[in-house]
């Protein structure tokens, strides 16, 4: 792939949706001198720290300029087993945390949906999971931060202690500095399971009465929606509740062996799918057929922690379903007032043009701190969408939606967004900026996402 | 390998720390070694974290010859005697300078040979004495044969090779196993970015494959194995042949 130089090696990447595609020069530090060195000699080029390029547009995109693996600087520094803090460096990533943790009764206090992702991911998309509802996103259970800034100055922050920059840090994408190290708390688990409930609803009234009716007693919660189902059906969902088992809710086998899970057979795709693969008809029948195969309106299973939190990665580079052009996932969050309607209309736009989602899911958030952190009270809606002529325009529309009801776009899904419209989807831009110019005046930080959206100090 | 006891040298190198975490898993006790003092005491810091057992580390300087003896009698009784001991220790440099500046060639030469050679002389007494086991010397398949693009590296790494077998012949008698190891190409800072790399192993894997035959008595190891074939015929190419080949 590579040509040796002295700046990197040349490379072409892209996040997880695989659009966009960049030239980009990588370094690959294995000791955290390199990496101040490569961060003291970048001169003019400009900088960005890439962990496991999940991130699905192109946030961890660097065009042209030194992206810097943080895939080596993965060790874990401290452990402290009676507060559960996790210090550790960001290339760590979560398969590592729950491997090592799980069997010792801990578990990550957010996760995203996949566990193939780095602290340092984590922390920049201030991510949050299917407890943010009762347990907010990632920054509420963050220490202190450690990062390299554009000086070369090592600088800690947390939410006590340079409070600006760990504000700006968490969900500001990369852009404030490279992250060496994190503290991180873990929650107590008795059991490697979780306790779940699934409920069916035939149409979005009764999938938002069942989110507000339960979800508070539920430490995660999540609906799959069916987003192709037309009229009466919109917004028909399977809305999944969990918890983490206890020891007395095994069965004598697993109760055994409470911790431990047994590794699972993992696919792979092996290569591209047709670009067509995925086309309304086939998730239309692929969604009918999963709303379908739920047979109870209401019933209750356990399942290990990864077939709950991760399905999708027992598939290995799952992406390429989509095909060698690309896909884009969009996540909008809407207020709580407007959701319904909102709601209402993104997903009938969705079944009016045909542009299905393989998988949808909404989930209700709770309170969120954080100058670009993505959640806020109310709905959020994910869709994934193959690239595909005329894409672009319709996500343009459910823009338009999303903003006239208040709502926002995720960053560390987006790969279009406009500058214009994401000033007026964060109203903390301004601040952020503020300490963005502050911390890194001469923008020595910076993302294929961060030129897209002007996300540089004037 | 429960509660053996186990030095590494040249411990922040990549495949130094995968081999590191097999013996950790199992429940091997760790001295970690580097020059870099800063990084060995993270990676040390992780192996605690990640397997809980206790990995001890100092600081070591492969060309601080005079100072060798003293630093292993340190690790002896700090960690209560000692079961194995690995050098992993080594820079690949840079071949045009070598050529260029003797230094630079010497300084690859101390590093790759004379210093584990010194550190290892001590070690190889220690296990003699002591009537019983094991030294894992990492080399390289760049030590078969003399080739253009690494040859300075190569010669280093060859002599080693040679130290390791010699004393492997003297050590058999009282129990003390010698496993010379030579891995091909593998994903490290060495190599990252390089051209004309083929066949690319993950230092996970040969770390794995390192500490099975370990366990097993193996003598000489290529890693991943196809390296014990392709050596062998770059090993056969007759030398008026060889010479001309630009490899």
């Amino acid at each position: 792939m590579h040509v040796q130089r002295l700046d990197g090696v040349e490379a072409t990447v892209a996040g997880w949706g695989r659009y966009p595609v960049v030239r980009t020069y990588l370094k690959r530090p294995e000791k955290i001198s390199a990496l101040t060195e490569i961060i003291a000699s970048a001169e003019d080029r400009k900088l960005l720290a890439r962990g496991a390029g999940r991130s699905y547009g192109d946030a961890s995109l660097n065009p042209d300029g030194l992206t810097v693996l943080t895939e080596r600087l993965n060790r874990m520094l401290s452990f402290d087993p009676d507060e559960g803090i996790l210090r550790c460096e960001a290339g760590v990533t979560l398969a590592d945390v729950l491997a090592v943790f799980v069997p010792r009764g801990w578990f990550p206090s957010v996760t995203p949906g996949t566990k193939y992702v780095t602290v340092g991911g984590l922390v920049g998309c201030d991510v949050h999971g299917k407890n943010h509802h009762k347990d907010g996103s990632l920054s509420r259970h963050l220490g202190k931060l450690r990062m390299t800034v554009a000086s070369g100055d090592e600088v800690d922050c947390s939410a006590a202690l340079n409070k600006d920059l760990f504000w700006a840090t968490v969900g500001g994408m990369g852009l404030t500095g490279v992250i060496l190290e994190a503290e991180m708390s873990l929650s107590r688990i008795e059991t490697a399971y979780i306790k779940v409930r699934k409920i069916k609803s035939r149409d979005l009234d009764e999938t938002m009465a069942l989110f507000e009716e339960h979800d508070s007693r539920y430490r995660y919660s999540v609906a799959w929606v069916d987003c192709l189902a037309e009229r009466g059906g919109l917004g028909r969902s399977i809305l999944m509740l969990g918890d983490h088992a206890r020891l007395d809710d095994l069965d004598a086998r697993r109760r055994e062996n409470p911790l431990s899970v047994t590794p699972k057979t993992r696919l792979s795709v092996p290569a591209d799918m047709p670009p067509g693969l995925l086309n309304r008809y086939s998730m239309g029948l692929f969604n009918g057929l999963y709303y379908a195969a739920q047979l109870a309106a209401d019933q209750q299973t356990i399942v290990d922690y990864d077939s709950y939190f991760y399905p999708l990665d027992a598939i290995l580079r799952w992406n390429r379903l989509y095909g060698k052009n690309g896909f884009v996932q969009y996540q909008c969050v809407i207020p709580p007032a407007e959701s319904k309607k909102a709601l209402t209309e993104l997903l009938s736009s969705c079944s009016r043009s045909g542009r299905g989602s393989f998988l949808s899911v909404l989930k209700r958030f709770g309170q969120q701190e954080g100058l670009l952190s993505f959640p806020m009270p109310g709905y959020t809606l994910t869709l994934d969408m193959p690239v595909s002529p005329g894409l672009f325009d319709f996500l343009d529309e459910l823009d338009r939606i999303v903003l006239k009801y208040g709502g926002r776009v995720y960053l560390a899904k987006d790969a279009r967004l406009k500058a214009a419209t994401m000033r007026q989807m964060y109203p903390n831009l301004d601040r952020w900026l503020a300490v963005k110019a502050a911390v890194d005046p001469d923008n020595a930080f910076s993302s294929a996402l961060a030129r897209r959206l002007e996300l540089c100090p004037r | 390998m429960k509660d053996k006891s186990v030095l590494i040298l040249g411990a922040t190198s990549a495949v130094a720390r995968s081999l590191a975490a097999c013996f950790a898993r199992e429940g091997a006790r760790l001295y970690l070694a580097g020059r870099d003092a800063f990084e060995v005491e993270r990676v040390a810091a992780d192996l605690s974290v990640r397997f809980g057992v206790e990995a001890r580390w100092g600081r070591f300087e492969a060309t601080e010859y005079g100072a060798h003896q003293q630093f292993f009698d340190e690790v002896v009784g700090s960690m209560g005697g000692l079961d194995a001991v690995v050098s992993a220790m080594g820079e690949l440099g840079d071949q045009g300078l070598a050529e260029a500046d003797f230094n630079h060639a010497r300084a690859i030469m101390e590093s790759n040979y004379n210093g584990p050679a010194s550190i290892l002389t001590y070690a190889a007494g220690y296990l003699e004495k002591r009537g019983g086991g094991l030294i894992i010397g990492i080399s390289s398949v760049a030590g078969d044969r003399g080739r253009r693009s690494n040859y300075v590296y190569g010669s280093a790494k060859g002599a080693f090779s040679l130290f390791l077998q010699g004393l492997r012949n003297r050590l058999s008698a009282c129990g003390v196993k010698v496993m010379t190891v030579k891995p091909g190409f593998m994903d490290t800072k060495m190599t990252f970015g390089r051209t004309g790399m083929f066949l690319v192993a993950k230092p996970e894997d040969v770390a794995e494959t390192i500490f099975k035959a370990a366990g097993s008595g193996v003598d000489v190891l290529y890693v991943p194995w196809f390296w014990r074939w392709i050596m062998l015929i770059i090993k056969l190419i007759p030398e008026p042949v060889f010479k001309r080949m630009k490899l």
